[in-house]
């Protein structure tokens, strides 16, 4: 049986200035993979993200979610952005941050209303931050910041999952906690794909992986695929890593 | 006239009422934008599009020879738009920082406006006297039909804002996720920024373009200390926004020769200054009276764990110890010392002291409470 494709990139090609940041990339993820991102600071790896998911207008190439465009496809789609990319001294909640993510299927003017706060709360308990439902978001540690941007994409409940960074300064328990609801999204048959900075995790938290420094440099299963030399390619150094069966 | 000679006078006297209210319904909604320009970090885009609004001022007289309010207003409102849409077009185009355009354009349309106006002044029209005004505003000049506009424009205001709130909540929080949502950003940003536009060209003829970036950012800056939730912030404002401009018209009215305009800054400043000392949870007095009680706690709790070190090491716990032992710690005072009996941690016997069972408890508890708290 041929899996389906769930995001396909064709001849992508990004800049901000004149010179390139990301390079003529293609990629295919199938269906229902937790895929790991990997590449040095810099590489591109948050505008490739972006770059996907309409944030970013490409120079050429196209993107399709499912075989369609992005704009077709949002309801399909949830983001969770690198950590630092908003204010989190803003006023508001930590609930209402994660109700942020029905704003989408509300669509236009139309309030949020109990069914809405329901799955917010819900999206809480699964990332174990009930308790802090009523907490000023500034008041969070930084990896209950990260859990409660987990929570609002959880809560847009989409096939489709872009994170960028979601283990960034959280403590090993926390990790392990975020690790298993992203587990637990591949099993109910969902697409992961996570910007991931700690190599030594990739073969145990992941099943796909895509090297990335402005070019493509593979993509594949990690058993196939997670190996120094495509590391050595990717971040220039001689790499040793002892993959962990 | 003193104070309270003008709030008899307020409701009675047409000048005064006309004044009162048009000030107070320009800080009202000048004061509800200024929370958005504040939580976007665009402080500076209110002086930008003061400033910008000059030139249309001037353009509008040299073109109608009018010196009719409106119609001036209006010259500002397009200016101020085209300043405040280059601005967003260099960013993007241009890669400057957002100061850097800001900050461009200000001076830029700014200087074009003087200019205008240097140039209208040697004219040997008769009408031409006035036109400062719109420098540093003359609330006097306020009639009851500027007033209505300002009420029908911040009632217009409000309506919008009731409306997208929920879209200009998450814009401000966080513009990229907003996107993905498939909401139209741009369309919510102009929104925005067109209301600021109009606030401040409202304000022109009150307070006057050097200034009016104040009325945009005091009361936004102080309603931000008091509270974290968003609409309490904006509703603030707007309190602190229209009180500015009640009191500001009272001081200057009751003292001859004080222009209403930079009196109602005054007041704002006054509103931001006492948010920013007096606020609970961040102002600058209580912060700092947290820190001091924070090092005091400390103090004693190193104290308490001390001599939990020392009391361990004998099967009884409350076993006396001399205090001359306490001496080797660095900390401790006879203050905390004096503190601890007064808690009843600690029983002083002449020149002797021993741990309570509290005191025992308490110390040992010390270190995995506060890992506790930190969670
Ligand atoms: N807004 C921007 N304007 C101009 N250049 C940018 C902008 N954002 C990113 N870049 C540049 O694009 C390149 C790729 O950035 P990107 O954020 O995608 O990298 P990344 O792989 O996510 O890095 P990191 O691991 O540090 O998050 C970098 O060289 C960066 O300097
Ligand atoms: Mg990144």
């Amino acid at each position: 049986m041929k899996t389906k494709i769930a995001v396909k990139v064709d001849d992508l090609t990004v800049a901000y200035n004149y010179k390139p940041v990301l390079w003529d990339i293609d990629l295919e993820i199938p269906e229902g993979v937790l895929m790991a991102i990997v590449g040095p600071n810099g590489a591109g790896k948050s505008t490739l993200i972006k770059s996907i998911l309409g944030i970013l207008k490409p120079i050429a190439g196209s993107v399709t979610i499912y075989g369609k465009p992005y704009e077709k496809q949002r309801r399909l789609v949830a983001y969770v952005p690198q950590k630092g990319s908003v204010d989190w001294d803003f006023p508001t909640t930590a609930l209402d941050v994660v109700m942020m993510g029905t704003y989408g299927s509300l669509g236009w003017i139309k309030r949020p209303r109990q069914k809405e706060k329901k799955a917010a709360l819900e999206a809480l308990e699964k990332v174990g931050m009930l308790a802090f439902k009523g907490r000023q978001i500034s008041q969070l540690s930084g990896g209950q910041q990260q859990r409660i941007f987990l929570a609002r994409a959880l809560v847009q409940n989409a096939s489709i999952y872009f994170m960028d960074e979601p283990f960034q300064g959280v403590d090993a328990t926390t990790e392990i906690a975020i690790i298993n609801i992203l587990k637990e999204l591949r099993k109910a048959g969902k697409t992961v794909i996570v910007v991931h900075h700690d190599l030594q995790t990739v073969p145990e938290y992941f099943d796909w992986v895509t090297f990335l420094n402005v070019k493509k440099i593979a993509t594949g299963p990690v058993k196939d695929i997670f190996n120094d030399d495509n590391l050595t390619k990717t971040y220039g150094i001689n790499y040793k890593v002892s993959i962990q069966e | 006239m003193d104070i309270t000679e003008y709030f008899s006078l307020v409701f009675s006297d047409y000048t005064l009422r006309t004044i009162t209210l048009g000030t107070a319904i320009l800080g009202a909604v000048t004061g509800m934008l200024g929370s958005f320009a504040v939580l976007r970090k665009q402080s500076l885009l209110g002086d930008a599009i003061s400033h910008a609004a000059l030139p249309g001022i001037a353009i509008a007289f040299l073109i109608t020879g009018a010196k009719d309010s409106n119609t001036l207003l209006l010259g500002a409102l397009v200016s101020g738009l085209i300043g405040t849409f280059w601005i967003r077009g260099i960013v993007k185009k241009t890669h400057l920082k957002s100061d850097t355009a800001l900050g461009l354009i200000l001076s830029l349309f700014f200087g074009f406006g003087m200019l205008l106006l240097t140039f209208i002044q040697k004219q040997p029209n008769a009408n031409q006297a006035g036109l400062d005004k719109y420098l540093f505003g003359q609330a006097a000049t306020l009639v009851e039909s500027d007033v209505w506009l300002m009420a029908i424009i911040t009632g217009l205001c409000l309506f919008v804002l009731l409306l997208f709130w929920k879209e200009f909540k998450i814009l401000l929080f966080d513009a990229d996720y907003t996107k993905t949502l498939g909401f139209n950003t741009k369309f919510i940003d102009v929104l925005i920024t067109s209301f600021i536009v109009l606030a401040i060209v409202l304000g022109l003829q009150t307070v006057g373009v050097v200034l009016m970036s104040a009325m945009l950012l005091a009361p936004a800056a102080a309603a931000r200390q008091w509270t974290n939730s968003l609409s309490t912030m904006v509703l603030l404002a707007a309190v602190f926004g229209a009180f500015s401009g009640v009191f500001g018209t009272a001081i200057s009215a009751s003292q001859t020769n004080l222009s209403t305009g930079p009196v109602i800054v005054l007041v704002a400043s006054v509103f931001v200054f006492f948010s920013f000392v007096f606020s609970p949870s961040r102002g600058l007095l209580f912060k700092q009276i947290r820190v001091i009680k924070n090092r005091r706690d400390l103090e004693l709790h190193k104290t308490l764990s001390f001599m939990y070190h020392i009391a361990e090491t004998h099967d009884n716990i409350s076993h006396p110890h001399a205090i001359k032992l306490l001496n080797n710690f660095q900390g401790y005072t006879k203050s905390t010392l004096q503190k601890l009996v007064e808690k009843d941690y600690v029983k002083l016997e002449g020149k002797m002291w021993r741990l309570t069972e509290t005191g025992f408890n308490t110390a040992a508890n010390l270190y995995t409470k506060q890992s506790t708290d930190d969670e």
